[in-house]
């Protein structure tokens, strides 16, 4: 751990290089909603030369679930004898008739879970109930979901199943990347994500869009570094995919995690939150463990379904808008009252947003 | 949310205590081969995710090498 003094020099000695290596305005997304929340807490955005600027992007797994997929957990819950187990996040998020926490309230029962094994546990112990784990989350969570449905496969229980609503992240920064609307010259990769998938899946993004991308972890100097090499990689003309998070990321990522990923899922086309079907962006589980399958048990198929009126979350997490641009912004949508589900995750864009730049602190770095 | 956790102890083939901040902690060890007492975690969800490795890793001690460079040699 650097020592304070170490640390406010290093910070400097990164905005001096990155001043120097600046070569004219860039447009940076920070995937990861972690990300979004320590550039916000540390105040990193007023730190930055003007012609730096963040955008956040698709990386908060609450966020881009889908209304449907929403819908498709409270009906769930609704069901008599089913228990709908899922992590804390998704539980105030509303629906198209209400949240989780709406249904619980009127007698659905709603487990919250801090891992996904617990839902195991939770099976076990109400033999007369169908547990239903509602899997959410990237690369990170999805392994955690596979080690479920391969201990209650080993166990040979029978009352739970998964509705998987886990979603994979580079096919949707080829969408992005891809997308000739939006102005993204680098990327900010998630860290806990490469942890899973290592650097080799984001080769695309320098080879084919030309876009530069660091893998960076969440410290304040971290982050700042990551910038300070897109700069470089924008300004130098050489586009490519670096890992500065070697504590944990290895370049072929966690392979056993990978392995597993592979025994239990196949990856399938799902919609995205306001963004849309993304090819291969989404798992759904393998024949193989088709007997778990919440979607067939429960027939459940899911339907293009409106977002609330007004509600920009699509653009926000493409990166069209900042959050301070949707009409609905702190008015009829705060994270008291929440409209979409960027206002309602810990690490979505418009509660952290809300939370650091109403006070005063220019969301572009200004 | 990316706190390094220490292995404090091996419970069985796929379970360890961990402790980060003097706060004990069961978690999942199946995505992790060979942890040991003593090892430096990457916690996410319940589940180790990942050993901490000793040092920072090359590319980024590269590109604090050229940072420094170009601080010192102004
Ligand atoms: S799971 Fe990890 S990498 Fe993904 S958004 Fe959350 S913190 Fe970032
Ligand atoms: S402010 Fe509310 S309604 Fe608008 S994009 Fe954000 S979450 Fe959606």
């Amino acid at each position: 751990m650097p020592q304070v003094g170490d640390l406010r020099a290093k910070m400097s000695s990164l905005l001096e290089a990155l001043n120097k290596w600046l070569c004219g305005p860039i447009t940076v997304m920070e995937v990861c909603g972690t990300h979004t929340v320590s550039i916000f807490r540390s105040g990193i955005r007023t730190m930055l030369p003007k012609d730096v600027r963040l955008l956040s992007g698709p990386g908060c797994p609450v966020c881009v679930t889908d209304q449907a997929e929403v819908d498709a957990m409270v009906s769930l819950a609704k069901k008599p004898g089913v228990v709908l187990a899922t992590y804390g996040d998704m539980v105030r998020v509303p629906g198209s008739c209400g949240s989780l926490a709406e249904a619980r309230s009127c007698g659905a029962e709603v487990a919250v879970v801090g891992s996904a094994i617990q839902a195991l546990a939770l099976a076990e112990s109400m033999q007369d109930k169908e547990v239903v784990f509602a899997g959410i989350g990237f690369e990170t969570t999805a392994p955690a979901t596979a080690v479920l449905l391969r201990e209650a496969r080993r166990k040979n229980v029978k009352n739970l199943s998964v509705l998987s609503l886990h979603k994979l992240v580079p096919p949707v920064l080829r969408l992005l990347a891809s997308d000739p609307t939006l102005v993204i010259d680098g990327f900010l990769l998630p860290g806990h994500v490469s942890t899973i998938i290592g650097t080799a899946p984001y080769a695309f993004l320098a080879e084919e869009y030309g876009k530069a991308c660091a893998v960076a972890g969440f410290e304040p100097l971290d982050i700042m570094a990551g910038i300070v090499e897109i700069a470089r990689q924008i300004c130098g003309g050489r586009p490519a995919v670096r890992c500065l998070y070697g504590r944990v990321v290895r370049h072929e990522g966690n392979v056993k995690a990978q392995e597993l990923l592979g025994e239990v899922f196949r990856p399938a086309s799902v919609r995205w939150r306001g963004i849309g079907v993304v090819e291969a962006s989404g798992l759904v589980l393998a024949d193989d463990y088709s007997d778990f399958d919440a979607y067939s048990r429960f027939g459940i198929t899911l339907e293009e379904v409106n977002p609330p009126a007004g509600c920009r979350c699509g653009d926000v997490l493409a990166g069209r808008i900042a959050p301070l641009e949707c009409p609905l912004f702190g008015g009829s949508c705060t994270p008291q009252f929440p409209v979409g589900p960027c206002m309602v995750s810990s690490e979505g864009s418009c509660s952290a947003y809300y939370k650091y730049s109403s006070k005063g602190v220019s969301p572009w770095g200004a | 949310m990316a706190v390094p956790h220490k292995v404090v102890e091996i419970m069985d083939e796929n379970r360890a205590l961990v402790s980060t901040g003097g706060v004990e902690l069961e978690v999942r060890t199946d995505l992790i081969e060979g942890l040991q007492v003593g090892d430096v975690v990457l916690v996410h969800a319940g589940f180790v995710i990942e050993k901490y490795n000793q040092d920072e890793g090359e590319e980024l001690e590269s590109l604090w090498e050229e940072v420094m460079q170009f601080a010192s040699g102004r």
